[in-house]
């Protein structure tokens, strides 16, 4: 037994011993670290959605800015473990896991947030109704109407009725200003509203409007929807006011999407996925079973062809297991139904390399070399072929992950990721684990226990038998 | 021993058997049956574009629910000709029926709320509670995208492991035939696959989606790994090569020597295979079945297709394809 075995030996034992720590630990922390699973959206439930701007000019400083509030929106929803990215030039994907209301809450990040008071030239316009105004002459909610009847066909209609003048412009909101509010009495009692104020020009406009309307309607409308249209009882000093609300849910709407700013362009839902809950964690439930069914059966397998060393191996393919999940927790890798499969599929290849050198191994020790040898000779002959084949696999896991990503899909990018760290954590335990072990184990070898290992020399070798044959 | 090598003809012969009814699903059916050209692939919503629903009628049983009044409330509400399908779960004990449909239309870019609480309420209208369990839209743009990306992401790893394989053989002789092989089996097996996706897809509506594309690109790279250890083998025995030993011979005594190898590594992603396939839940289901056609065909395609094309390339054999006698190559034509 050599040193540097046991130095081998020390390695992996403190490598595994991480690894399970990490995977079994009570706090589910790890150096300050939170190491739970990440699971996808297919395994947790929730939605993601891929948000298309319909602004041709945008830019993609604009783009950019516009995740950020899109961001900071999602943050607002208090939800966990939230994904907000830009994806090539003009779309945005967000992932919200676990969401109760899904599309309210979509509805709320994808809305412009562009508040805007009009005139309404004395009408009460209804709550819901939506207005063309001179800050937004085409909304995109008038321009696309779907058909209700089967019949109708779906056509771009040019929007008709009244262009109305805007007092305020959008731009010009204070969002330090927007705050939780409670309106003050009147005839409803209090209800909840939203406080803010507005700057420069239209603070100035605003007031100047209020101030000789007295008594008149005047509409709030947020993203070319009226939100309510109430009358002017005072002039609004400073152009600042507050918006009343019937329900509290409208008015954390309201206030999330002033409160972060308005988007700088316009989006539209390009691609949604909604998963419930309960479908995803039945995905959970039956992953679980396929991945333990698939490394007995790998491993009993293993130990079977092969005896001792595929004894070893399947330990191996143990430590192999630990240590890929720690990963997974530590990174955080997100887990999805195809990451799981991908995980599952390199058990496969995790045992791939044993069996190459297992292979290499007999053939040697047939040749008459002596079991340290053919051990020696066994890892050193199959090293250019595991080397090969697993670069050509990292190559084509680099080049899936690559495309996952202009597919604005997660679920390619799990399968690369986890089929990744699969052949590189596989390279270390089917190279470094193996053959400490199997090193250690040498000594135990004699002739009489040639079975152990799985190897005879009764058989002819067949190295002979082709080289006559070629002769 | 076998002699795998002397047979090389009917390997191929093997091969196209099962290529050529593919191909023709793939490319023949489409044109006889509609008269215009088209690949005989079904695409699913991720390249078509589209929206597909999975609802569930709790309390319902399979005689209750018709897939005409499903499609008819889906064409009230701006969904013309969805695809309804009818299955049952297991929920707890009990059987729920479980429906499937599929439209040609995305949901609404700009209020999509509306309309899929519109088709729920007017479901619940007529069949009681439902409840829906997932809800995939994909708009044109993005899908139109993906199809591209799909044809980039194929050749993107094709080329990179052809310029890998090149390099890595680079002190064999005639490194260039060594990828070229391993490219001809990799065209193999995604032909292989394409083809029964096309079978499949023909008789028993299989979808080719994103997964579907993932499951290819993970087939490349397996045949490609299969490969490599069966070549890597012939390098070797190349280098250390004993003089008067045909190429031919030391081709078959690389396959056979790594036959176990093979084998065996084939077998234990078969039982991870087949475990998923068991136990991994429904939406998986194909993207393992088509894995493990793929894998199947990548191990074929790597012993008696890549390697046999060497021995063909190292005789020029095609110089005899086209002439009179006996083409079967049973005698190498001349000695390497």
């Amino acid at each position: 037994m050599r040193s540097r075995d046991l130095y081998s030996l020390l390695l992996i034992v403190i490598v595994a011993g991480v690894a399970l720590f990490i995977n079994f630990s009570p706090s589910q922390s790890f150096l300050g670290r939170d190491v739970r699973f990440h699971l996808g959206l297919d395994l947790q439930g929730g939605i993601q959605v891929l948000l298309r701007t319909t602004s041709a000019t945008a830019t993609k400083d604009e783009v950019q800015t516009a995740a950020g509030v899109i961001e900071r929106r999602v943050n607002g929803l208090g939800v966990g473990e939230t994904v907000v990215q830009v994806a090539g030039s003009d779309r945005i994907i967000v992932e919200l896991p676990g969401v109760e209301n899904p599309d309210q809450a979509v509805e709320t990040l994808r809305g412009t947030g562009r508040l805007e008071f009009i005139d309404p030239q004395g009408q009460y316009i209804p709550t819901g109704t939506v207005v063309r105004t001179s800050g937004d002459p085409n909304p995109a909610k008038l321009a696309n109407t779907n058909p209700v009847s089967g019949t109708a066909t779906l056509t771009n209609t040019v929007p008709t009725g009244p262009i109305y003048q805007s007092i305020t412009d959008g731009k010009d909101l204070d969002t330090g200003a927007v705050q939780p509010a409670f309106s003050q009495g009147g005839t409803l009692g209090s209800r909840p509203a939203v406080a803010f104020a507005f700057k420069g020009n239209s603070a100035r406009s605003l007031e100047q409007f209020t101030s000789s309307n007295v008594g008149k309607p005047m509409c709030i409308i947020l993203d070319s929807e009226v939100v309510s249209c109430p009358t002017i009882n005072a002039a609004l000093p400073n152009g600042s006011g507050i918006i009343e609300t019937s329900k509290a849910e409208d008015r954390d709407r309201i206030l999330n999407q002033l409160k972060y700013g308005a988007l700088p362009i316009p989006l539209v839902v390009e691609t949604s996925r909604t998963v419930t809950a309960t479908l995803g964690q039945a995905s959970v439930s039956t992953s679980i079973v396929a991945g333990i069914a698939g490394l007995i059966v790998v491993a009993l397998f293993m130990i079977l062809f092969y005896r001792l060393p595929g004894f070893l191996a399947a330990l191996a393919l143990m430590i192999y297991t630990v240590i890929s999940f720690a990963i997974y927790r530590l990174i955080p890798i997100t887990l999805t139904l195809p990451g799981i499969a991908g995980f599952i599929l390199s058990i496969g290849l995790a045992v791939d390399a044993n069996v190459l050198i297992f292979a290499r191994l007999r053939e040697e020790y047939r040749r008459g070399r002596d079991i340290r040898t053919a051990l020696e000779r066994g890892f050193e002959e199959s090293w250019p072929a595991i080397r090969d084949s697993n670069v050509s696999t990292i190559i084509t896991s680099i080049v899936l992950f690559l495309f996952g990503n202009s597919f604005g899909v997660s679920i390619i990018k799990g399968f690369a990721i986890t089929l990744f760290l699969g052949i590189v954590v596989s390279l270390f335990t089917a190279i470094v684990v193996t053959r400490t072990f199997l090193r250690l184990a040498a000594p135990v070898f004699s002739e009489q226990n040639a079975w152990l290992f799985g190897i005879d020399r009764r058989n002819t070798p067949s190295e002979t038998a082709t080289t006559a044959e070629a002769i | 021993m076998e002699n795998l090598v002397r047979h090389r003809y009917w390997w191929f012969a093997i091969s196209l058997l099962v290529i050529v009814p593919g191909l023709y699903f793939l490319l023949l059916n489409p044109l006889i049956t509609t008269g215009s050209f088209a690949i005989g692939l079904r695409p699913s919503i991720d390249f078509s574009g589209g929206s597909m629903w999975d609802l569930r009628f709790p309390g319902k049983t399979a005689a209750d629910v018709t897939t005409g009044a499903i499609a008819d409330i889906f064409a009230k509400n701006g969904f013309e000709g969805a695809q309804v399908q009818l299955s049952s779960v297991d929920v707890n004990g009990t059987a729920i029926v479980e429906v499937l449909v599929r439209t040609k239309v995305a949901l609404s870019s700009t209020d999509p709320n509306s309309q899929t609480t519109a088709v729920i309420n007017a479901l619940k209208a007529t069949f009681g509670d439902v409840t829906r369990e997932q809800l995939e839209s994909v708009g044109p743009t993005v899908s139109q995208e993906s199809t591209r990306s799909a044809i980039i992401a194929v050749f993107g790893a094709s080329l990179a492991i052809l310029l890998y394989l090149t390099w890595a053989f680079r002190l064999a002789p005639h490194p260039v035939r060594y990828g070229v092989c391993a490219l001809i089996a990799m065209l193999h097996d995604v032909l292989l696959v394409l083809g029964v996706a096309a079978i499949l897809g023909t008789f028993f509506g299989l979808e080719v989606d994103a997964l579907f594309l993932t499951a290819l690109l993970t087939i490349l790279s397996f045949s490609v790994h299969d490969t490599i250890v069966v070549f890597d083998r012939i390098r070797e025995n190349l280098i250390n090569r004993r003089s008067g030993e045909l190429f031919d011979d030391i081709v078959n005594h690389s396959v056979v020597q790594t036959l176990p190898r093979s084998i065996n590594t084939q077998i234990t992603t078969l039982f991870t295979l087949t475990a998923l396939l068991l136990f991994g839940g429904q939406s998986i289901r194909n993207f393992i079945a088509i894995l493990l056609i793929g894998l199947i065909s990548g191990t074929y395609s790597s012993i008696f297709n890549a390697a046999q094309l060497l021995v063909v390339w190292e005789h020029r054999e095609w110089r005899n394809w086209f002439r009179r006698g006996n083409p079967d190559g049973d005698q190498p034509a001349i000695p390497a």
